[in-house]
């Protein structure tokens, strides 16, 4: 889109074009050079995020979980999948910080070891979400008229289906008894079939913010400046509507591990010996009068880790607010 | 109808010199149309003006007359759908700019044409600092690097006159001021040196002492820099002071153009005349307002025979069946009213 050679489309040189400008008060300073340099939307909103509490707390948990999710071994040496059923729902002590479970599994070592897939399974199908359901909003938005029609209708098909039923569908198709997927390849179907479920919602979000927001002067002066549809898509819409997208997205975290629980607990999800928070949750729910430590440890870590999510997703937003600055 | 205007350059030192013979910007026998459910309204009506380098048309007329369509056509922004170009020319260079590709005209936009609006609030992207939104224009039209880009949008900032423009660059648009946003806003039309600049009502949005630092400024950039401006406006104490030639609209049509001495001094339309006279006056104070009876017609219905017939103290039956073309009226200056002759040479 950089055109330098538009600039000779106009034909005729000015006889008394200003050369010199009103003197420029810090021309030329080469050991300023660097800090001179305008910072775009990126870099204000990350110096922003740097002075935030909220911001470095919910990054260091962010941080924690993403760790145990690649490098669960560095943080217990037990076992998740093997137990002994001797030990079967032995309550917490100073051995077995969060007990063991109904087969006599560690607690500790499941959760930790859970946090791979829950994590992996919500944040890709969020990324999947947004990326899909944004693009198909801003275009729907932004075109208008019959490409409207088309992807509004084509949404509202899948907006139709119901969450579970249709997940059913995709993963008993795709998963069903008899089939030996690994665990990448389950969760990439999990992560699928989430997608491909929720991405009219963010679509319609999309759609209703950039039709307010397609409205404004500066789009219009943009266009009258001469700026082509991808700059004005990239610049001026999906930054003003980049906000409402992104408290849904850190919303959907947390929504989407339980989602995978669902669908692990029909069956049709994620199977033994794969390890999720949601695996852990559904199983413990048949002991949570004589057994809640069962259901605590997980649910707290899947609570913190979508409060981490959801916290980083304030601070983020608001640092790209520039009123809120 | 097309070629009846000549109104030649009409303000002294603002001649043609130093610029090859033909017109910069002309619009020629300009229709266009809104296709609503409720029926076509037909905004544009033959508009024919032109503008030359150095030289600042003022485009006058009410709300609706179709001066905002008219520009919003120049520069290709029209709403299409619901609006239609239905007729006529847009000569940039000479070139007709209705009949390019749409990457030609893109290009023409900033460079040969620019555009300010009247709330500049809303003309500014609330996310990027203003100097960011400057600066971008360099890098992207120009091929700049970053510093130099910021170099040259802080030298635009501090040629409108924007105190502390180093400091203000990486200001967002909500800590300026409405006067320092408009000033913003005309350092970003400026920046790729555009040969004509539209201003569409620039301070409308303004309150009045803001509002003459801002036509000051833009007569003074537009001097300096020997652009061809048209100063879209319904404000006649705007028009004064800083416009060479007035085209005054009605209902989609120039009723009458003339230097700014000519028109003020001895108006060739009623409508003209009517809008002179509404104009609130010292020593009148204390009496009721003159105001131009009645409304403007209906676009999607206008009355046959010239369109301000209904609310004309003159109108005659001629003037409810023919359609008065726009004539030349003595040697720079034309009006669209069948007895232009009589109001010009009364006394």
């Amino acid at each position: 889109m950089s055109d330098p050679s538009a600039a000779s489309l106009v034909s005729t040189p000015r006889p008394e074009q200003p050369t010199e400008f009103g003197a420029p008060t810090n021309a030329g300073l080469p050991e300023n050079a660097r800090k001179e340099k305008p910072r775009g939307l990126l870099g204000d909103a990350w110096r922003d995020l740097r002075r935030k509490p909220l911001f470095w707390i919910s990054a260091t948990f962010i941080l924690v979980f993403v760790l145990m999710a690649a490098f669960p071994s560095l943080f217990t040496s037990g076992d998740p999948v093997n137990g002994a059923l001797s030990r079967s729902r032995v309550e917490p002590s100073a051995d077995a910080w969060f007990g063991y479970d109904v087969q006599g599994r560690d607690v500790y070592a499941r959760t930790i070891y859970g946090a791979r897939a829950s994590i992996v399974v919500a944040l890709l199908s969020v990324i999947g979400t947004l990326l899909i359901g944004g693009a198909m909003g801003i275009i729907a938005g932004y075109k208008g008229g019959w490409v409207d029609g088309l992807l509004s209708r084509i949404a509202d098909i899948f907006f139709g289906l119901p969450f579970v039923l249709g997940a059913i569908v995709i993963l008993t198709t795709f998963n069903g008894a008899g089939t030996d997927n690994n665990e990448w390849q389950i969760m990439g179907l999990v992560i699928m079939s989430l997608v491909v479920l929720s991405w009219p919602v963010v679509m319609r979000l999309m759609r209703s913010s950039v039709l307010a927001t397609k409205e404004a002067d500066y789009i219009v002066a943009a266009r009258a400046l001469g700026a082509g549809s991808g700059r004005i898509i990239l610049k001026h819409l999906l930054p003003n509507c980049l906000a409402p997208l992104l408290v849904y997205g850190t919303i959907m975290v947390g929504s989407f591990i339980g989602a995978e629980a669902t669908l692990s607990f029909l069956g049709i999800g994620l199977k033994t010996p794969v390890v999720s928070w949601g695996i852990m949750i559904s199983e413990a729910q048949n002991y949570i009068r004589v057994s809640p430590f069962l259901l605590f440890f997980p649910a707290a870590f899947l609570v913190t880790a979508v409060l981490s999510f959801v916290m980083l997703g304030e601070a983020v937003r608001e640092a790209l607010d520039p009123k809120l600055r | 109808m097309s070629d009846i205007l000549v109104s030649e350059q009409s303000a002294p030192g603002f001649g043609g010199s130093g610029r090859p013979s033909g017109r910069l910007l002309e619009v020629e026998d300009l229709r266009v149309e809104f296709r609503t459910r409720d029926g076509v309204a037909k905004v544009i009506n033959g508009v024919t003006y032109h503008v030359d380098a150095g030289e600042t048309l003022a485009v006058l007329g009410e709300s609706g007359s179709g001066k905002s369509v008219t520009a919003q056509t120049i520069m290709g922004i029209l709403d299409t759908p619901p609006g239609f170009v239905t007729g006529g020319q847009v000569r940039f260079h000479g070139k007709d700019m209705l009949r390019m590709s749409a990457e030609e005209r893109r290009r023409i936009r900033g460079e040969g044409i620019a555009m300010i609006f009247q709330d500049s609030l809303s003309a500014l992207n609330p996310v990027f600092t203003v100097g960011f939104q400057i600066a971008e224009q360099f890098r992207v039209r120009r091929g700049m690097s970053r510093a130099d880009a910021k170099k040259r949008a802080i030298e635009m900032l501090d040629q409108v006159k924007i105190p502390n423009a180093k400091g203000r660059f990486s200001n967002y648009p909500h800590q300026f001021s409405g006067g320092m946003r408009q000033r913003a806003m005309i350092a970003m039309s400026l920046a790729l040196d555009p040969e004509v600049l539209i201003a569409d009502e620039p301070t409308t949005a303004l309150d009045v002492t803001v509002q003459a630092q801002i036509m000051d400024l833009l007569g003074e950039l537009q001097r300096e820099r020997r652009m061809g401006m048209i100063l879209i406006t319904h404000d006649l104490g705007v028009v004064a002071d800083v416009a060479d030639r007035i085209a005054v609209m009605y209902a989609g049509r120039i009723v009458e153009e003339a230097n700014v001495y000519e028109l003020y001094r001895k108006p060739a339309h009623p409508y003209t005349l009517g809008l002179l006279d509404s104009i609130p006056r010292m020593d009148e104070k204390g009496q009721e307002l003159r105001t131009i009876k009645g409304l403007p017609p209906n676009l999607m219905n206008i009355p046959p025979g010239c369109p301000f017939n209904p609310r004309c103290p003159m109108a005659q039956p001629v003037c409810r069946e023919k359609v008065p073309p726009l004539l030349q009226v003595g040697t720079s200056r034309a009006s669209a009213c069948h007895f232009a002759e009589e109001l010009v040479n009364r006394d």
